[in-house]
């Protein structure tokens, strides 16, 4: 992992719960750059959850374009996906990540989310000068789980504590 | 990650993991007495047996109420999640599996329960593994019997049957400068007295059979990870970090980022050795969680007040309590265990092995039996019992000699307690007069 050297204050050490509910509750289309056909890599898991979830997910992948993943065709590029996206998941190494945020920029994405090991803090710069919200080394099929309680259903430690209800 | 920090114990041990029940708002956690659990469609199956979603399958990986208790116990301990088992044995077994190899070795401190001292040196052989056991209190032992085929080093924060605390801090160095985790057994202490992660543990397990459950009336145990230790390093642990053959290649520490330990242990661990705790005893082990700062306050309390009465008692020729000025362990104490140093510990008998006997017979209020942390005071002879399968320098090495008893204090009134005792020590006077 080839994160850049952080500058000022490290504001991406960790979120608020409140910012990660936020975004998850706000986007409703995600494009997941480095989607894989293969159903046993990390990013096949991730987008038949997030799908299962109500969102829609746009598949990016160069060396896959043209195929299909979990029913959605394979794009070449972010500035190839036809609607309109909320929000860019990264599935590839740090250094890849600068011209994914350009990218990211350039289609008025809100929200540019890097994967679980994957920082890069220069990218994240150029999309947060240009407007957009920034997460890195987080997993979102891990943050909606914890944040809905079903990881705790794995005997994880979600943080939540509540005398309310839960919707089932 | 966010670690509901800004809660007290107290809330946590009340709180943690433990929602109003979301399919019908019962507010003490329902027992889920069942064995399996209805898939939506073929597809939502598929998923869950792929684990590419949360949820419930089959009663052996995870229960709705075991799983309270797991977050529970990870809150408490500060970790990133939590397995529970059977029993506390079968969490060490648990613990060590993702770790260990044939031909794999850990170290251990000599100083531990004697059932985890056959365990590691005698069952555990015949998976190929190997528990070498040292005198910890020299750290530079540990360093010396390093070496390639090491995986792991073990210790209990405050070591059974009593007194012995571990520098844990010192030994999470010596840990991770080589690139190791440290397992600390939290038995004996729970999380109430100490915090291993806190000190730099990276695994704690526990037999949830004595201080949180509380009561003498379940068995279990658990294994809690901090989140922190990286398994993806060198080829240490391949289970880990190289794609899992009963997964279809799935690589665990990739997938699933710092929760692939807890995953581990339940969809190869549990799946595949079975050891489950029973939903009615997760039920039984959350009620006692619920109680476990208001109870440890008062075992600690009777425990000084025993420690520092039999001290002075003709009949005693010594105490191994930590939390008595003088003892090898005070300034440990001191350290690790401010509260307190526990309600376990032994106490060497003047008249050997016959007057050891004669003190467990003649009891009234305490009982003779096998166990620690209940609300009943206890009292066992290590010699004659949990440590009989040793050799006589090895019960002596691990505090079990023929003149040691070990006692569990409980939650009964002061005077009662200390009356007991002074009576079956008269009738080991008088038989040995
Ligand atoms: C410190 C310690 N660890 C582990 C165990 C084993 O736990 P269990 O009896 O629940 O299998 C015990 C039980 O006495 C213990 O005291």
């Amino acid at each position: 992992m080839t994160a850049a050297p952080v500058v000022n204050e490290d504001r991406h050490a960790s979120y608020t719960d409140a910012h990660i509910k936020g975004i998850l509750r706000g986007v409703k289309t995600i494009a997941m750059v480095g989607a894989s056909t293969n159903w046993n890599r990390p990013s096949y898991f991730a987008m038949k959850y997030l799908q299962d979830k109500g969102y829609r997910v746009f598949p990016v992948n160069p060396g896959a374009a043209g195929q299909t993943v979990l029913g959605e065709k394979i794009f070449a590029s972010l500035r190839d996906i036809p609607e309109k996206i909320d929000m860019v998941d990264v599935f590839r190494a740090a250094e890849h990540v600068p011209p994914i945020a350009a990218d990211a920029v350039a289609i008025g994405a809100k929200v540019l989310w890097m994967q679980l090991g994957v920082r890069n803090d220069t990218a994240a710069e150029t999309a947060e000068k240009a407007g957009l919200t920034v997460i890195m080394n987080r997993c979102p099929k891990i943050e909606y789980g914890r944040l809905s309680g079903e990881l705790g259903w794995h005997g994880f430690n979600s943080g939540v504590i509540t005398s309310k209800r839960r919707k089932i | 990650m966010t670690r509901n920090s800004r809660y007290g114990f107290e809330t946590l041990s009340i709180h943690a993991g433990a929602g109003p029940d979301p399919a019908t708002g019962a507010r003490s956690t329902p027992i889920y007495q069942t064995t399996a659990f209805v898939f939506d469609d073929a597809d939502h199956a598929a998923s869950l047996f792929n684990l590419q979603t949360f949820g419930y399958i089959y009663g052996r990986l995870t229960n709705p109420t075991t799983a309270v208790l797991e977050e529970r116990i990870a809150s408490l301990e500060g970790g990133r999640g939590a397995t529970c088992t059977a029993s506390g044995h079968s969490a060490q077994m648990l613990a060590f599996f993702p770790l260990l190899q044939p031909g794999d070795e850990f170290i251990s401190s000599r100083r531990l329960y004697g059932g985890s001292i056959t365990q590691f040196t005698r069952t555990f052989k015949k998976f190929g593994w190997s528990g070498l056991l040292v005198d910890t209190d020299e750290p530079d032992n540990v360093r010396r019997a390093i070496n390639p085929k090491t995986k792991a080093i073990f210790c209990e924060s405050l070591a059974n049957p009593g007194g012995v605390i571990s520098d844990i801090e010192v030994l999470a160095k010596i840990a991770h400068e080589h690139g190791l985790p440290l397992i600390v057994d939290n038995t004996m202490a729970t999380p109430y007295l100490c915090r291993p992660i806190e000190w730099g543990a990276d695994l704690v397990i526990h037999s949830t059979t004595k201080f949180l459950s509380g009561h003498g009336n379940a068995m279990g145990g658990a294994v809690v990870d901090s989140g922190t230790f990286d398994w993806g390093q060198g080829d240490k642990f391949p289970s880990l970090s190289k794609p899992e053959p009963a997964y279809h290649g799935l690589t665990f520490t990739e997938t699933f980022g710092d929760l692939a330990y807890t995953i581990y242990g339940h969809a190869v661990g549990l799946r595949d050795l079975g050891p489950t705790m029973a939903p009615m005893n997760a039920y039984l082990t959350i009620m006692g969680c619920e109680t476990l700062a208001l109870r440890m306050q008062r075992h600690i309390e009777n425990a000084q007040a025993v420690a520092e009465y039999l001290s002075r008692h003709p009949q005693v020729a010594w105490v191994s309590y930590a939390g008595l000025k003088g003892n090898k362990y005070h300034a440990l104490a001191q350290k690790y265990l401010p509260k307190g140093a526990g309600s376990v510990f032994t106490i060497g008998i003047k008249g050997g092995y016959d007057a050891g006997v004669k003190v467990v017979e003649s009891v009234d209020l305490f009982s003779h039996l096998a166990n620690i942390g209940d609300t009943r005071s206890l009292i066992i002879h290590p010699a004659s019992t949990t440590h009989r399968q040793l050799s006589v320098e090895q019960a002596t090495a691990a505090g079990a000699g023929p003149d040691v008893l070990r006692l569990s204090i409980g939650l009964e009134s002061i005077d009662d307690i200390l009356r007991d005792l002074d009576q079956a020590l008269g009738q080991a006077a008088r038989l040995a007069a």
